[in-house]
C-alpha cells in the first residue's frame, strides 16, 4: 500500500513539476513580450534528452552525481507530507520529521557537486563553486526561521506544522520568518536575482555543462521533482498545508507564480553580491523575527 | 569518390531503396519528440551570427516552435554554420560539432557556405562546406533574414520527423572522404591533441 502511494507521489511529482516549467517558460515569454514555448514543451525537451546518446565519460563518479541528485531529490518529495489532514499521500513522513528534510535537502547538490567535480570542466567547476557558496548563504536564513517555526510549534513534524495554522497562517502570523524564507526559496528555485549558478552568459550552464543525453534528462527530471518538494515544503510550513488536490496545486501555483514574477522583475547578481544580501538583509529579519517570536 | 553522373544515379536508387513508410511506431513518436525539442548551439561562425540573435528572441521568438538556444555542445542539437568559414573557424566548427552527441543536425546559413559567395577567391576561407562536414539544410540569402532561418528551421523540423535528417550517420560512414577533405586544407593535426588538466596550467583556474 505504501509503495503504491510513494509511486503515486513521484507520478504527481514529475509530470505536476514539469508542467509547472513549462508554464515557468511560457509566463516569462509573455512578460518578455512573446508567444513562448507550449506548456508541454519541458516534457518534449526531457524525451527528446532519453532518447540522445552520451557523447561523454568522465569515470563512474560523474555518472553517480546525477543519479544522487536525483536519488536527494525523491527522498526530499517522499519525505513531506502532501496533505495535513489525510491518511494518503503522507510517504515516509511518518519516519522522519522536517530536520530529516532539512538534511535531505542538500543531499542533491552535494552529490552533483563531487560529479562535476570529476568532470574538470572550468566552467562546471566555477558553477558548482558558485552554487555551493549560495547554498550556505540561503540556508542561514530559511534555518533560523524554520528553527523558529518548530520552537513556536513545540513539534517538528510537518503536518502538525501545517494544521496548527488553522486560524491565521503562518505567512501572516510570522511575516518576519516568512519573507527572509521567501527570499531563501527564491534563491532555491534558482531564480533571479540568486541565479548565479547556471548563469548563460557567464559560466554557460554551469553545473550541467559536461552532461549530454541521457544524464541531462536524468537532471531536468529532478529539477522538476525537487522543485515540486520545495513548493510542498514551503506551503506546508507558511501557507497553512493542503487539505486536498485543488488547495495543494493552488496554493504551490500561487507560490511557483509570484516566484516567476520576482525573477522576471529583477536582473541577476553577482555572486558575493548575492551571498552579501542573503548574509545580511533576510539573516538579520530572520533573526529579528526568531526573538519576536519565541519571546510573545 | 563517384562523381557526376554516377553520383547523381546512386542517390537516385539510394531514394527508391530507402522505404520511410514502415517505420515503426516508437521511431516515429521519439522522431516527432526531437522535431519538437531543438537545442541550438549559441555559436556564431560569420557575419550571419548577428541575425541569429533576433531569431531567437522576442521580436521573432523561435521558442514558440520549440527551438531554444543551448550553451555548450554537449546539450546542443543543431549547429549553424552561419556565413563564411575561414580556415581557422573551421577547426573550431569541427572540433565543435564532433563533440556534439548524436543525432546532431548543422544548418548551414548564406550562399558563402553553398559555393564560398563572395569569398570565392579568398586564400583563407572554404568554398563547399559540404566537403568538410555534412549538411543537413541550406538557408541561402546573403545574409538570410530571421523568417528565413525559421523556415529553414521548419524544414529542418519536417526532415527530423520523416526521419530523413541523417547526416550525422552520413558523417560517420564516409569520415574518410571528410577527414581527407580536412586534411587537405587544415594538415595532419586537424584538432588539437585534448588534455584533461589543461585549466590547471599557464594561467588556468
Amino acid at each position: 500500500m505504501i509503495l503504491f502511494d510513494l509511486f503515486l507521489i513521484l507520478l504527481i511529482a514529475y509530470s505536476v513539476g514539469f508542467l509547472y516549467y513549462g508554464l515557468y517558460r511560457n509566463i516569462t515569454a509573455r512578460f518578455q513580450r512573446r508567444f513562448g514555448p507550449p506548456i508541454t514543451q519541458s516534457f518534449y525537451d526531457s524525451i527528446k534528452f532519453f532518447s540522445k546518446e552520451d557523447s561523454t565519460s568522465h569515470g563512474w563518479m560523474f555518472y553517480l552525481g546525477p543519479i544522487i541528485m536525483m536519488t536527494g531529490a525523491i527522498t526530499t518529495l517522499f519525505f513531506i507530507p502532501f496533505f495535513y489532514d489525510r491518511a494518503d499521500f503522507r510517504g515516509l513522513s511518518d519516519y522522519g520529521n522536517l530536520f530529516v528534510v532539512l538534511y535531505l535537502l542538500v543531499v542533491g547538490p552535494l552529490g552533483n557537486a563531487l560529479g562535476v567535480g570529476v568532470s574538470g570542466n572550468p566552467f562546471a567547476v566555477m558553477g558548482v563553486t558558485r552554487g555551493l557558496s549560495r547554498l550556505f548563504a540561503m540556508e542561514l536564513p530559511f534555518y533560523i526561521a524554520v528553527i523558529a517555526l518548530i520552537s513556536i510549534n513545540q513539534s517538528a513534524d510537518i503536518a502538525t506544522i501545517a494544521s496548527n495554522q488553522h486560524e491565521t497562517i503562518n505567512a501572516i502570523a510570522y511575516p518576519l520568518l516568512f519573507i527572509p524564507a521567501l527570499f531563501a526559496f527564491i534563491g532555491m528555485m534558482g531564480q533571479s536575482p540568486f541565479d548565479v549558478v547556471g548563469a548563460p552568459v557567464e559560466v554557460y550552464s554551469g553545473p550541467a555543462a559536461e552532461f549530454s543525453g541521457k544524464f541531462l534528462a536524468l537532471l531536468m527530471s529532478q529539477g522538476a521533482i525537487f522543485s515540486f518538494a520545495k513548493l510542498v515544503l514551503m506551503v506546508n510550513l507558511f501557507l497553512g498545508g493542503a487539505s486536498g488536490f485543488m488547495e495543494l496545486l493552488l496554493k504551490t501555483f500561487l507560490l511557483f507564480l509570484f516566484v516567476i514574477a520576482f525573477g522576471s522583475l529583477y536582473g541577476r547578481f553577482k555572486t558575493p553580491q548575492s551571498i552579501d544580501f542573503l548574509l545580511k538583509v533576510p539573516t538579520v529579519i530572520a533573526i529579528v523575527g526568531l526573538i519576536l517570536a519565541t519571546w510573545s | 569518390m563517384i562523381e557526376g553522373f554516377l553520383k547523381e544515379q546512386q542517390t537516385l536508387e539510394g531514394d527508391l531503396n530507402s522505404d520511410t513508410s514502415h517505420k515503426s511506431s516508437v521511431e516515429y513518436l521519439i522522431n516527432w519528440f526531437r522535431r519538437r525539442s531543438i537545442f541550438v548551439l549559441a555559436y556564431g561562425t560569420g557575419c550571419g551570427a548577428i541575425e541569429m540573435p533576433p531569431t531567437f528572441t522576442s521580436r521573432y521568438d523561435a521558442e514558440r516552435l520549440g527551438i531554444r538556444g543551448a550553451a555548450t555542445p554537449r546539450q546542443a542539437d543543431v549547429i549553424i554554420v552561419s556565413g563564411y568559414c575561414s580556415y581557422k573557424t573551421l577547426r573550431r566548427i569541427i572540433r565543435t560539432y564532433e563533440q556534439m552527441s548524436n543525432p546532431k543536425y548543422l544548418l548551414a546559413l548564406g550562399s558563402c557556405t553553398v559555393n564560398g559567395g563572395m569569398y570565392w577567391d579568398s586564400y583563407n576561407t572554404i568554398k563547399k562546406l559540404e566537403d568538410y562536414l555534412p549538411v543537413d539544410m541550406y538557408v541561402n540569402g546573403c545574409m538570410p533574414r530571421p523568417e528565413s532561418i525559421l523556415e529553414g528551421f521548419i524544414a529542418l523540423q519536417k526532415e527530423i520527423a520523416d526521419g530523413k535528417a541523417s547526416s550525422w550517420e552520413k558523417y560517420e560512414e564516409n569520415y574518410e572522404f571528410y577527414r581527407k577533405n580536412q586534411e587537405a586544407v587544415l594538415g595532419k593535426k586537424v584538432s588539437p591533441e585534448y588534455e584533461t588538466n589543461w585549466y590547471l596550467y599557464d594561467g588556468g583556474v
